[in-house]
């Protein structure tokens, strides 16, 4: 369906299951997503608990997940489905990645079976919707400094702190909040109508529009003894998920890029200057034979860390390499298309500045370039430039 | 309920099509190939009839090896198993042959009800629902936007040009629906792994008993000789307004008997 971009015909090394998803979910953001998305871009605002049902009933959230009402897919399959999902939005991704890869994770991962019970099939239907805390105001790419504290009190644990950048927190059911104990990092299942909790809505974003993104703050939010996730000892928890969601983002942001080179392609046959069509102008093939052959690069580059990760072989800085490079690329290629459609290019009528704007932020969340470029720089070297 | 739905695999009508040209069939080698739209309607209503009264759903098929993809994706929605006919002697068959091989594949597997699409996007005869009916001596509820289960009644609104028609019959009957009908629902990914494990049965001509003489070309009751592709369409006229506009607007509306 890709045809003219899929130089290096990638299909036929897919699975007929694997295309299937795919094509499914290509098919509901056509519909739901598509038609919609530069208004709640343009209004910053986004119906994620409808899109989370209906995310849900196909058994997007948590889809690489076993059990617990959910699908239990590929990790190709998964990432694939990433793809689509960012073509339609970066932001309408986010709320797969947060919900699935993060939140539901966490719990998969370190949850008790009560706790499993309790949130996950809820929220693989999209009934419930989850965050996840760990970013705070003052402790980004540096989370092993966090100042949010969880003290025992008798059987209790009370969370006091702050966490920032949250996405989805305001419209969440549960949030996976990581804060410091005397005994190291842990992580709670915090429902989020706990007293003490609160979750405000950060506006004025200039990228991410179609995501709904908060703050929270935990002022003496009191937790029984089983809010704690039991499996998690340390910072190495909350970092596995991440690398989880990261690997979503090394096929998603291929997704966008997609989506601007196929807008470019289609606008660069169509619009004529100087009596011939754009495409036949020498600088604009040169462009689009660039951006198509790093959009494949990228596609490669996800499909083998995705046969890794069904392998049970991917390893954290292999995710790192694909973060680094997609994100990176596929922010050059939006900003790329954006020459070729011209004054076009700014408008909420086409995809790509809204793509350029969102890549802006996959850039530095889930771990910024330079952290990457860090976790890469240490696997070649050994020596540690960031700890 | 035992439900019977017919898929067939056709050329994505949102692409180019074409006939072979050595002889006049679909030429499904080049295209993409995906279930006939219609059909998925036929799908979804069967599935919420099972899910109302329970029952069985399965997938009849006649088509090339490559039908399978299509069978898959058909049981990726969630009915319980399909059968494929498929015989090279099938090529080049005629609705009439077709109708004949369907019927005797719906004869082994006993339905209460056969929902079908009320055409197919690549052949567009209509037909089938009727010729099957008759071969199997049983009602054609044709062209539903509405079907309604009542123990063994059926009860459909029959669309029409003007409005629709409300007939019934008792079961077993076919009943071919439109786009009107319902909303067919997207495959979920569980369904889409479960596929893979269903049940698909191929049947041949001979388990169907079925002489390949009265199918295929040679079978053939009516037979496409000669075919050419539709000329491109011509630059449309333009119209410019020097005072006498409006007439000669009309006149064209007028000539192209618009009005």
């Amino acid at each position: 369906m890709t045809a003219p971009l899929d130089l290096l015909d990638l299909d036929p090394s897919l699975t007929e299951e694997e295309r299937q998803i795919r094509d499914v979910v290509r098919q509901l953001i056509d519909d739901r997503v598509r038609p919609h998305v530069a208004d709640w871009y343009e209004e910053g605002r986004v119906p994620a608990r409808e899109l989370a049902r209906e995310f849900g009933k196909l058994g997007l959230l948590g889809m690489h997940l076993t059990g617990y009402g959910c699908a239990g897919a590929s990790a190709v399959a998964y990432g694939l489905a990433c793809q689509e999902l960012e073509a339609g939005d970066s932001g309408v991704r986010s709320l797969v990645s947060v919900q699935g890869s993060l939140a539901m994770y966490a719990i998969w991962r370190y949850g008790s079976e009560e706790q499993k019970q309790r949130w996950l099939p809820s929220m693989a239907t999209g009934e419930a919707i989850g965050c996840f805390g760990l970013t705070e105001p003052d402790h980004g790419s540096d989370p092993a400094s966090m100042a949010t504290r969880a003290r025992r009190d008798g059987d209790d644990w009370v969370l006091t702190g702050g966490k920032m950048w949250i996405t989805n927190a305001p419209i969440a059911d549960v949030g996976v909040i990581w804060a410091r104990t005397d005994e190291g990092v842990r992580g709670f299942a915090v429902p989020m109508d706990t007293p003490g909790v609160t979750a405000r809505e950060i506006h004025r974003k200039m990228s991410l529009r179609a995501s709904v993104t908060g703050e929270i703050v935990l002022d003496d939010v009191r937790l029984p003894a089983d809010a704690q996730l039991p499996e998690a000892v340390g910072l190495k928890a909350p970092l596995s998920c991440l690398t989880e969601a990261r690997y979503g983002i090394v096929w998603g942001s291929v997704g966008a890029a997609r989506d601007c080179l196929e807008t470019a392609l289609a606008y660069a046959t169509t619009r004529t200057q100087f009596g011939r069509p754009l495409a036949g102008f020498q600088l604009t093939q040169a462009k689009l034979a660039d951006m198509a052959v790093e959009l494949v690069k990228g596609q490669l580059l996800a499909l083998h860390l995705g046969r890794l990760a069904d392998a049970g072989r991917l390893k954290p800085e292999q995710v790192s390499v694909g973060k680094l490079n997609n994100v990176r690329e596929a922010l050059a290629i939006a900003r790329q298309c954006r020459t070729i459609l011209g004054a076009n290019g700014v408008s909420g009528e086409y995809p790509v500045m809204r793509h350029a704007n969102n890549l802006e932020s996959v850039l530095t969340y889930e771990g910024t370039s330079e952290i990457h470029q860090l976790v890469v720089g240490q696997r070649l070297t050994g020596v540690s430039a960031f700890a | 309920m035992n439900i019977v739905v017919l898929v067939k695999q056709v050329p994505d009508s949102g692409a180019d099509r074409n006939l072979r040209n050595d002889d006049n069939t679909v030429d499904r080698g080049s295209a993409n190939n995906v279930i006939n739209e219609m059909d998925e309607y036929a799908i979804e209503e069967a599935l919420k009839i099972k899910e109302a009264h329970g029952g069985e759903v399965t997938i009849l098929t006649m088509g090339p090896d490559r039908a399978t993809e299509s069978i898959r994706k058909a049981l990726s929605m969630g009915p319980d198993k399909a059968v494929h006919v498929v015989d090279d002697a099938l090529h080049g068959s005629c609705a009439v042959a077709t109708s004949k091989v369907l019927a005797a594949a719906l004869g082994q597997l006993n339905a209460d009800l056969v929902i079908c699409g009320a055409e197919s996007t690549d052949g567009r005869v209509q037909v089938m629902p009727h010729m099957i009916a008759e071969r199997l001596g049983v009602a054609a509820l044709t062209g539903a936007r509405k079907l309604t289960v009542d123990g063994g009644t059926l009860t459909v609104e029959r669309q029409t040009e003007e409005g629709y028609e409300v007939i019934t019959a008792a079961t077993p009957a076919v009943v071919s629906v439109w786009d009107t009908i319902n909303e067919p629902r997207y495959p979920s990914f569980k369904g889409i792994m479960a596929a893979k494990k269903k049940p698909v049965q191929t049947l041949s001509l001979a388990d169907l008993g079925v002489a390949p003489t009265e199918v295929g070309f040679d079978g053939a009751t009516s037979a496409v000789v000669e075919h050419s592709k539709r000329p491109p369409r011509s630059g449309g006229a333009k119209i410019t307004d020097e005072g006498e506009g409006g007439v000669k607007l009309v006149e064209f509306l007028a000539t192209e008997k618009f009005v």
